[in-house]
């Protein structure tokens, strides 16, 4: 084990999914339990190389579903854990994403999006998956989802990720795109002591007072792990706030309004979105991820025909940021939002802004990024 | 009663062992949790020394659950405690019921 | 009256009486299981079980260890996740034969074939007891379930030939009326390295005795007194099971291998210390 290898501190010219990996073993993540899917899968390799040269645990499972469980478990077990996959995968993956958002362990999946539906295009861009992030699980549950622009951007909010499933004790979903994953770009890496990482929320006191699901102030439970004698019962079933399954209407009320509420009323610090422009703008493109960037040279294009043009650039796509939008829609003239899928956040925008405004989709299905002229021509049309 | 006679009492011997009376059989107490009973007569199939047998009461559940018939015979054996599923079934060795008396 | 039973302290007492049916042997298989630790001398602390869903995964709810009821199928991922990240942990897996077997099949043979240091008790009832006795994987040559009205036309899988074949170190079968010698193989799995397996022949008096006619499970415990042939070291091929024919029980693998995360960190060592 190198403890010199662990945070490689310094500037560098990095790929997308090198950077995510980074990210991760500077977040303190030891366990990584994947299945190889193009274009996520130099994350795994990367880490394969990694983890030995610091002691973390690298696994290549069966398939994804066997990856998410392991990774629950090794939460369980007190290791910071993640998966990556990509569209296929994530499908895979959902009912046990239900299983951690139900359990409460915290953990990472990041989905480097590609073409779909199905099997797709495994080595071109999509972003296809932003609903199934927040719905794809059956049941209630809320999940918090956050979406990287750059190489950069993957390992920041890969730490961040770290971070907030720790806070909320719930998975985090990176969603990253092939483009932003497959990119090669400048990646500053910072010392260990200017990386802020959140401590596991973990239950000091007499063992025999400890209930697994009895929630703190913010609605959050404190956590244990298995092995240091608090005989903790851990259920996918509705539990009491001892962790017991009891199938009445009453507890389901109790525990599902708890998890959707936990992350509902801490939105507020949760969410974070970039703003250029936005106080006098006259239409104002929302985007995220990789559609975001191209979305800069539109800017650049609808300014120089005189346009007051703002971005709304969201950071984290779950929770959506309703609150800010609907503050926004009664300044614009419109909301233009360009997305690599046939409409997705559109219909989020679109809630939110409440028929005040208007609102133009720009959909691309996938394969390319978009042509920063169709976007520039959406920011006119809407002047019309 | 003498050991000997006791011994007989439990054990069914073919011939009379040269250190029958040296030979102490162990004895034991079977005791039932009569309201976790589901009357499945593991019990009372499974024990070698037919100690018990299906009542005639109900218990809170509606199941009949086993009585001790034979109350000398038990061995101590442990078979009942361990063959119950319901966990409505154990023993106690002699020893541990004297050590229990003694503390009163 | 609540009187205590000399187990109850391994049991999440106000749990019990626990919702299998009368005639179950799973609630037998958990004494054994009891008695097992208590014999074994196991750190309770760091004992962990994990299952899945149906009849056999509710005993994650009744012990008083750290207990994961997780979803249908998923136990053994969830359990390496756990054994590999702390090692420390003595992992036990304890479901049935629908979800270890169907829906958790290929985490079953991967786990067998990595020899990832877990024990795995699989509750064979030969069907899905808990959601009203479908056939399942292990469902006998022309037995009838809910889902095979007419009677099952598919060939079961012979459990201790699949761990066997998978790989796993130590394997094991005996029936739910085979108390002590269960135990005694439960000891011995516990303190293998690597992956354990032993299945539990259990009567199913609701479900699957019920719609085959086979009377309430003491009939079904009388029919494995009379019909079960012990034969230690007998090739697991050998002991297929068919409708209510003979069952081979015994121990049939008990070998060495080293377990996952002990070959991994050897490897890795060997393979990386001679790198500068």
């Amino acid at each position: 084990m190198n403890k010199d290898r662990e945070i490689l501190t310094g500037e560098h010219f990095m790929n997308g999914n090198f950077a995510c990996a980074e990210g991760a073993i500077a977040a303190g993540c030891r366990f990584f339990a994947g299945y190889p899917i193009t274009p996520s899968s130099e994350i795994a390799e990367h880490i394969s190389v990694r983890f030995p040269e610091i002691g973390g645990l690298f696994v290549q499972m069966e398939d994804e579903l066997a990856s998410m469980c392991a990774i629950l478990g090794a939460s369980w077990g007190g290791l910071k854990s993640m998966t990556v996959t990509s569209g296929p995968g994530f499908s895979l993956m959902q009912e046990n994403i239900g299983l951690g958002a139900m359990t409460e362990t915290p953990c990472v999946v990041v989905n480097i999006q590609r073409g779909g539906p199905s099997t797709g295009l495994p080595t071109l861009v999509g972003q296809q998956d932003m609903m199934q992030a927040r719905w794809g699980s059956h049941g209630d549950y809320e999940i918090i989802a956050l979406c990287p622009s750059s190489p950069q951007e993957l390992f920041d909010f890969t730490v961040k990720a770290f971070n907030l499933s720790e806070m909320y004790r719930v998975p985090v979903l990176v969603m990253g795109d092939e483009v932003v994953g497959h990119m090669s770009e400048r990646v500053v890496i910072p010392p260990k002591e200017e990386i802020e990482l959140l401590p596991r929320r973990k239950y000091a006191g007499p063992k025999e007072k400890y209930l697994p699901f009895k929630p703190d102030k913010d609605l959050v439970p404190r956590m244990v792990t298995a092995g240091e004698g608090y005989h903790i019962h851990i259920t996918g079933l509705t539990h009491d706030e001892k962790g017991y399954p009891v199938l009445d209407a009453e507890t389901q009320n109790k525990l599902v309004s708890r998890l959707v509420n936990k992350i509902r009323k801490n939105a507020d610090k949760i969410i974070e979105i970039e703003e250029k422009n936005t106080e006098d703008a006259e239409v104002i493109v929302v985007s995220y991820g990789i559609s975001a960037r191209t979305s800069l040279r539109a800017i650049e294009l609808a300014e120089e025909e005189g346009i007051k043009v703002g971005m709304l650039r969201l950071i984290t796509v779950w929770p959506f940021p309703e609150k800010r939008i609907h503050q926004l829609a009664s300044k614009v003239v419109g909301f233009v939002v360009p997305e690599i899928n046939c409409g997705q956040i559109v219909y989020e925008v679109e809630r939110c802004v409440r028929g005040k405004t208007k609102v133009t989709l720009v959909p691309h299905a996938g394969g390319h990024i978009h042509d920063p002229k169709d976007i520039f021509q959406a920011i006119r049309s809407i002047l019309k | 009663m003498s050991v000997s006679s006791l011994g007989e009492k439990r054990m069914k011997y073919w011939r009379k062992p040269l250190d029958a009376d040296k030979v102490k059989v162990p004895h034991g107490e079977v005791r039932i949790i009569k309201d976790r009973c589901k009357g499945c007569s593991f019990c009372v199939e499974y024990c070698p020394r037919d100690v018990l047998e299906l009542s005639d009461e109900f218990n809170i559940k509606g199941y009949h659950p086993p009585y001790v018939k034979d109350e000398e015979a038990c061995v101590n054996c442990g078979l009942c405690e361990l063959v119950c599923p319901e966990f409505a079934i154990y023993n106690i060795s002699e020893e541990e019921l004297e050590e229990k008396d003694e503390q009163g | 009256m609540n009187e205590k039973h000399p187990m109850d302290y391994l049991l999440r007492e106000d749990r019990i009486p626990h919702i299998w049916c009368p005639g179950c042997g799973i609630g037998s298989s958990v004494s054994c299981f009891i008695m097992a630790l208590e014999e074994s001398g196991l750190d309770l602390n760091k004992v962990v079980v994990v299952s899945g869903i149906g009849c056999t995964g509710r005993v994650a709810g009744y012990v008083k260890l750290d207990s994961f009821h997780t979803t249908h199928g998923r136990a053994i991922p969830f359990a390496t996740g756990l054994a590999l990240a702390n090692p420390e942990l003595k992992v036990v897996v304890y479901s049935g034969d629908g979800d270890l077997i169907a829906i958790g099949g290929n985490h079953f043979i991967h786990a067998a074939r990595r020899n990832i240091n877990m024990t795995v008790i699989c509750v064979n009832n030969f069907n899905y007891a808990m959601t009203g006795g479908q056939a399942g994987p292990t469902t006998p040559l022309y037995a009838k379930a809910s889902t095979t009205p007419y009677g099952c036309f598919e060939q079961p899988f012979n459990l201790v030939h699949l761990a066997a074949a998978s790989g796993a170190v130590y394997v094991a079968r005996w029936t739910a009326l085979h108390l002590r010698r269960l135990t005694k193989s439960m000891v011995e799995a516990f303190q293998k390295k690597g992956f354990s397996f032993i299945e539990v022949i259990s009567p199913c008096p609701t479900a699957y005795a019920r719609r085959n006619r086979l009377g309430d499970g003491l009939a079904q415990m009388k029919f494995y007194h009379d019909n079960s042939i012990i034969r230690h070291g007998a090739d697991p091929k050998e002991a297929d099971i068919g409708f209510q024919t003979k069952i081979v029980v015994g121990k049939f693998i008990d070998v060495e291998r080293p377990d996952y995360y002990t070959f991994l960190n050897e490897g890795l060592a060997k393979v990386m210390g001679g790198r500068k």
